[in-house]
Formats: C-alpha cells, sequence, structure tokens
C-alpha cells in the first residue's frame, strides 16, 4: 500500500495516487496526502488505478476526503478503478456522491 | 571498576572447589553485585528457591549434583521469568558445552577466569533478563487488558441482546445465522412485527470492527423498534435511521443495510438495499430475482437528499427472500481469488431442500477456501398466509385509569401531506389513549391501514387493483402509486374518530374514513373472486371490525369497535 499526491501545476487540483491495498492501513497516509498540502486545491482527483483492493473503511476515508473538501459542493472525482474497486463503487452507491471515471480508452 | 550505572544483582555461585568460589565471588562483588555461594548442584537449587537469585554461575561439575541437573532444577523452578544460568567449565569438549546449553544454561565461561569477560557476560545476561520481564510484564498487561475487553463486550453484548430481543426473530419463518460477536464485527440483524402484523426485518453492517460498530448498533436498533412497534412503515423508519446515524457517527463511519417489509396480509415484499450485497427473491415458482443496492448506505446523505424509495414485490406463501453480508462473496482463498456471486447463486441452483441453503452455503465457502468461517451472516425469510395478529409491541406506563371516553376529532389529510406523511402512527397512538382499545391494536391498526390505503390508493390516487392480476402487474401498480403519488396536488382523505361510552360499560369506536377520489363498487370488490390481488383488504375490515359499511359510492367508509368494560 501507498499513497502519494501531487498538486497540479496550476495548484488547482489535487491528485492522490493510491497504489495495493486500500484499506484502514492507508488511513494516515491518505488523511496527510490532503491535509498536508499548502494549496488549497479547488478540486480533488483519487487515482484508484493502481490499488487492488479497497474495503469498507476505505469508502470511509473517500467520504472524509469529501467532508474536508466542502461536503456538499466537493468535487472528488474517482478515476482508473479496477472492475473489482469499480463494482464496491457501485454496490454502495458512491457514483450518488463522486464523479466516477471509469478507465479511458487507453487503460 | 564500580559501577554505578548497573544495577547491583543477586549472584549465586556454585562450584564445588572453594578456591575457585572465593575467587570468583571476589571478582563479582567487586563488580557492585551480591554474592550467594553454593558448594554442590543440590546446594544451588536450595539456595535459589530460598534467595531468587538474579543470575546463577554454575560449575558443570560437582559432588552430589551436577551442574546439568541443576541447571535443569532452577529453570524448572524459575518458569517464565529467566534466570541466566553461565556455566563455569573447564571442559573444553564441544559435547560438553553442547550438554550445557541442552540442560539450560544461557552462555560459558571457562577457567581461569577473566574478570573483564566475566563483567560483560554479567552485563549481557542482565540484560536479556530485563528483555524477558518487560515481555513478560506486558504480556501480563496484555491479558488483563483483554479480560477487560471480552468482559466489557460480554455486558455491551448482554444490554444489546435485551433491546434486539424485543425482535421477532425466533419466528417459525425466519431461519439465521450470525456469529454470537457479529456485534463487534458491525453486523447487525433485526426483526420486529409491526402492530399490523407486517414484519420489518434489517440486515446492517456498520463500517469498522468492534466498539464502535456496537456503540453504532444500538441506536440503530431502538429506532428499529419503536418505529416498527408504534406502526411506522419502513420508509420512515429508514429515513429516522439515516438523520439519527447522520448526526451520530463521524464522517467516515456509515451502515450499510437491506431493509425488508413483508407483509403477508398484502402479499407484498418491499426492500431498501443501501450498500448490502444483492439479496435474492426466490418465488416459490419462477426465477430468481435479485434485490440489488439501489441507495447509498445509511449515515451519509443530509436528511433532503435521503432517498427512502422502496421496491415493490409480490410476496406469495412458499416465497423466500434471503440475504447476507459481505463475508460471503468476500471470502477468499489461498490464491487471493474470491468466492463471488457467481458461486453463491450456484449454490442456490442445486440447493434441494431450503432449509437447508445455509449449510450449502457455509460448506461451499470452505470447501472454497479450506477451511470454515463463523463470521458471515444470512437471514432467510419464508412468506406465510397471514397468521393472527401479533400482540401489541408497545408498553404503556400510564394506568389507564385516565382513559378519555367520550369524544370525536377528525382529520383532513390534503394533497401535499398525502404526498410525504403517513398519518397512521399518529392516529393509533391517539386511540391508544383509550385503554379499551389497547388489547385491539393489532385488529385497529390493520384496519385503519386498510382504510386509509384504499381512500389513498383507490380513491385519491385512482389505482385500480385489478391491476395487480400478476406479479408483473403488482410492480406496475406500485411503480404507479408512486408516481401518482409524487405528481399529486390535490384531493384529500377525512378521517374522523368517535370514543362513547356504552350504557352498559365499555365503549364504541367510530371510524368514519372518506375521499375525494371517484368512488369504487364495494360489493364487486369484495366478492373478490379469483383474483388473489385485490378485495381482500374489504374482507379483511369486516373480518376484523365489529361492523362495516360504505357509502356514497365507496368514497365513504364507517366501521365500529367496541369493547366490554373492564374490571
Amino acid at each position: 500500500m501507498a499513497v502519494t499526491s501531487e498538486v497540479s501545476q496550476d495548484g488547482t487540483v489535487l491528485v492522490i495516487t493510491i497504489t495495493g491495498r486500500f484499506d484502514f492501513g492507508a488511513h494516515q497516509d491518505f488523511r496527510n496526502a490532503y491535509e498536508r498540502v499548502n494549496a488549497k486545491p479547488e478540486r480533488y482527483e483519487v487515482n484508484l488505478g493502481e490499488a487492488t483492493y479497497l474495503d469498507s473503511s476505505a469508502l470511509g476515508m473517500l467520504l472524509l476526503l469529501r467532508d474536508h473538501a466542502g461536503g456538499e459542493s466537493a468535487k472528488v472525482k474517482l478515476t482508473n478503478s479496477s472492475a473489482d474497486v469499480g463494482k464496491i463503487l457501485a454496490i454502495s452507491n458512491f457514483d450518488k456522491l463522486f464523479e466516477i471515471e471509469k478507465p479511458g480508452h487507453n487503460g | 571498576m564500580a559501577n554505578a550505572e548497573r544495577p547491583a544483582l543477586s549472584v549465586l555461585i556454585a562450584d564445588d572447589n572453594m578456591t575457585d568460589r572465593m575467587l570468583l565471588a571476589g571478582i563479582v562483588r567487586r563488580q557492585g553485585h551480591h554474592v550467594l555461594q553454593a558448594g554442590n548442584g543440590q546446594e544451588a537449587v536450595k539456595v535459589f528457591e530460598l534467595m531468587r537469585p538474579q543470575l546463577v554461575l554454575l560449575d558443570a561439575m560437582m559432588p552430589v549434583m551436577d551442574g546439568f541437573e541443576a541447571a535443569r532444577q532452577i529453570k524448572a523452578i524459575a518458569g517464565d521469568e529467566l534466570v541466566p544460568i553461565i556455566f563455569l567449565t573447564s571442559l573444553a569438549e564441544e559435547e560438553a558445552l553442547v550438554r550445557c546449553v541442552e540442560a539450560g544454561g544461557d552462555d560459558f565461561l571457562a577457567k581461569p577466569y577473566n574478570h573483564v569477560v566475566l563483567g560483560a557476560k554479567i552485563t549481557a545476561m542482565e540484560r536479556v533478563r530485563r528483555l524477558q520481564a518487560t515481555v513478560l510484564e506486558q504480556r501480563d498487561l496484555l491479558a488483563r487488558h483483554h479480560g477487560h475487553l471480552l468482559n466489557e463486550q460480554r455486558v455491551a453484548k448482554a444490554v444489546f441482546d435485551q433491546v434486539a430481543h424485543s425482535g421477532c426473530l425466533s419466528a417459525a419463518n425466519i431461519r439465521y445465522l450470525q456469529s454470537p460477536y457479529a456485534l463487534f464485527n458491525g453486523d447487525l440483524l433485526l426483526a420486529a412485527y409491526t402492530p399490523s402484523g407486517d414484519m420489518h426485518v434489517m440486515l446492517g453492517d456498520f463500517t469498522g470492527h468492534g466498539l464502535p460498530a456496537a456503540v453504532g448498533a444500538m441506536p440503530l436498533a431502538e429506532v428499529f423498534y419503536g418505529m416498527a412497534a408504534k406502526g411506522y412503515g419502513l420508509g420512515e423508519t429508514l429515513r429516522e435511521m439515516n438523520a439519527k446515524l447522520k448526526r451520530i457517527l463521524p464522517v467516515d463511519m456509515f451502515c450499510c443495510a437491506t431493509l425488508l417489509n413483508v407483509s403477508a396480509r398484502r402479499r407484498v415484499l418491499e426492500v431498501w438495499n443501501g450498500g448490502m450485497p444483492d439479496g435474492y427473491l426466490q418465488p416459490l415458482a419462477g426465477q430468481r430475482l435479485l434485490l440489488p443496492s439501489r441507495h447509498l448506505p445509511l449515515g451519509i446523505l443530509q436528511r433532503p437528499a435521503f432517498d427512502a424509495t422502496l421496491e415493490t414485490f409480490a410476496f406469495n406463501p412458499g416465497d423466500r427472500v434471503f440475504l447476507l453480508s459481505d463475508g460471503v462473496i468476500d471470502t477468499a482463498n489461498a490464491d487471493d481469488q474470491l468466492f463471488g456471486t457467481q458461486r453463491l447463486q450456484s449454490v442456490f441452483d442445486h440447493n434441494k431442500d431450503p432449509r437447508r441453503l445455509f449449510e450449502d452455503i457455509r460448506e461451499a465457502l470452505s470447501d472454497f477456501r479450506g477451511e470454515s468461517r463463523d463470521d458471515v451472516s444470512m437471514v432467510q425469510i419464508e412468506a406465510t398466509a397471514p397468521g393472527s395478529l401479533p400482540a401489541s409491541g408497545l408498553i404503556f406506563s400510564d394506568s389507564g385509569q385516565l382513559t378519555p371516553m367520550d369524544w370525536s376529532v377528525c382529520f383532513e389529510f390534503r394533497g401535499q401531506t398525502l404526498r410525504r406523511y403517513n398519518p397512521l402512527p399518529f392516529l393509533l397512538q391517539l386511540l391508544l389513549e383509550v385503554q379499551g382499545l389497547r388489547d385491539q391494536s393489532g385488529a385497529l391498526y390493520t384496519v385503519l391501514t386498510e382504510l386509509y390505503s384504499n381512500a389513498l390508493e383507490h380513491g385519491v390516487l385512482g389505482l385500480d387493483s385489478a391491476l395487480k392480476k400478476d406479479g408483473e402487474g403488482f410492480t406496475r401498480y406500485y411503480a404507479l402509486r408512486q408516481q401518482r403519488l409524487e405528481a399529486l396536488e390535490q384531493g384529500l382523505v377525512s378521517v374522523g374518530l368517535e370514543i362513547q361510552p356504552l350504557p352498559e360499560g365499555g365503549g364504541r369506536l367510530c371510524i368514519r374514513v372518506s375521499d375525494s377520489g371517484s368512488g369504487f363498487d364495494v360489493a364487486a370488490k369484495a366478492r373478490g373472486g379469483d383474483n388473489a390481488y385485490a378485495g381482500r383488504g374489504i374482507r379483511l375490515i369486516r373480518e376484523l371490525s365489529r361492523h362495516a359499511e360504505w357509502a356514497d359510492d365507496g368514497r365513504s367508509a364507517r366501521v365500529e369497535f367496541t369493547w366490554a368494560s373492564q374490571a
């Protein structure tokens, strides 16, 4: 499990990338990824392309991020989720809270 | 070299050669330790028992009892505590050194003694001894904490069981499987009758484990049972649960849940699934239907955004509904493959005896991953023919002496109210102020429900119950109901209640329900004919009340209940 984050050049987007299992073990790293940035991004993107697994505490962490990013007005996009990860997001109907972008044509 | 930082140890030296012993004792003393002495193995064991030194220096070859045997006995007496034993030996042969270690020796020191080496060895041994002592201390501390935790869980579970047992999980048509400590896995299974004999069932799964999950379960169960007993519909219970969890839970905690309303009387199954795996509806004859997650879990959305829309299915005697926790399909085998829904469905397909379904699933799981697991929750409910109504789940704290006995009220519920509000629990609460009616609360609630839904569905919404002639029409009926209700602007249902004492004691309740609809042919409805879905309501009202009549082309119903005087 690894969490990395990167602010876009213009400082408006924070991209958080999860590698491996996204579960409670990632809790602190995931929070650090958006709490310890100096910029105040307008949008957030969580890249799940390299995430192999996602459990309910990871869903909870996504809710925390959404809350941090402004709750109802938050702009958080979940990208590149694999079929398995996508299924978990779908069961929880997280598409009602987050913009979920399926892997693109190059994926 | 005196060593202030090094703590003084008590060191036992056992050697039959007094010169050697005195020499060694001198060295050890000079290093700041206390010395105890023994002339052979047996004496060494005795001194050890009495004085409990922290370190033992043992000559291997001694009369009466040799060092090897003494080491064995000292280690046995010391038990878990580490008492380092250093063998004093002139034995050079490897085999003898091996024997020293086998007998429990931790190190050895060759004669003649070098005080620098001895000092270093004592220091090293003391370090190991303290490490071991710390480990033991922490082990005991952990064991104590674990004991506390188990005890707290036991108490919490006992309290929770008091809440959970007010339900009807023991009903004959429910089968369920749950680990006794499921509560601490975040799993929650609740079932309760409503006053009209419908059954509400909830299978929930909190994020997280342990105490936080259990803490969230408690208020949820209270809401579930309280509202079911008062006759609230599933949608209202859902909204209340969601609002409560949203209020009390931290942002990253929520509760996936499937809720069911099983109505034997209406032969209907209502389903709400937020974040749980697919449920399954298996009709007695016909295709298995999926009950997939359509909603966000409970405790995430704010009140206005929360969607309590239920899906409605026909549910006839012999039909079964099955729910399960994610533990089943998420079970992984050694190759990290998941059990998945395909395998689950195949278990369904091969299941011959519905009563053995759980066992079949558990067997398939244990075949799949090579060991069984006991942390999955499953529940199966079979549709039954409507039976007798359950006793009221409400507990009254008043004595009933202050019963209001001569009054009437009339309510008019108009467009916007009809769209959103269910007045039945409120009306029932009002009527149960009258003590004489409390014994009949089930019948009362059923009749009120029938009268109200007739007025609303057939009257105000103009729905034709003939539509419910088959499963498909049935689904269409409820979709249409939802659609028309949402678009409702006009229309009203009026409910009048009148309580009068009777001269011979006891009293009479008269319920009048009328609506703004276009009326219907009561006689034709009541005959019902072959149509299993229509007309049952009217027959039921007639059966449960003392007297029922319709006027104004079915637009107005008048129903009577009476009760005898109570001693």
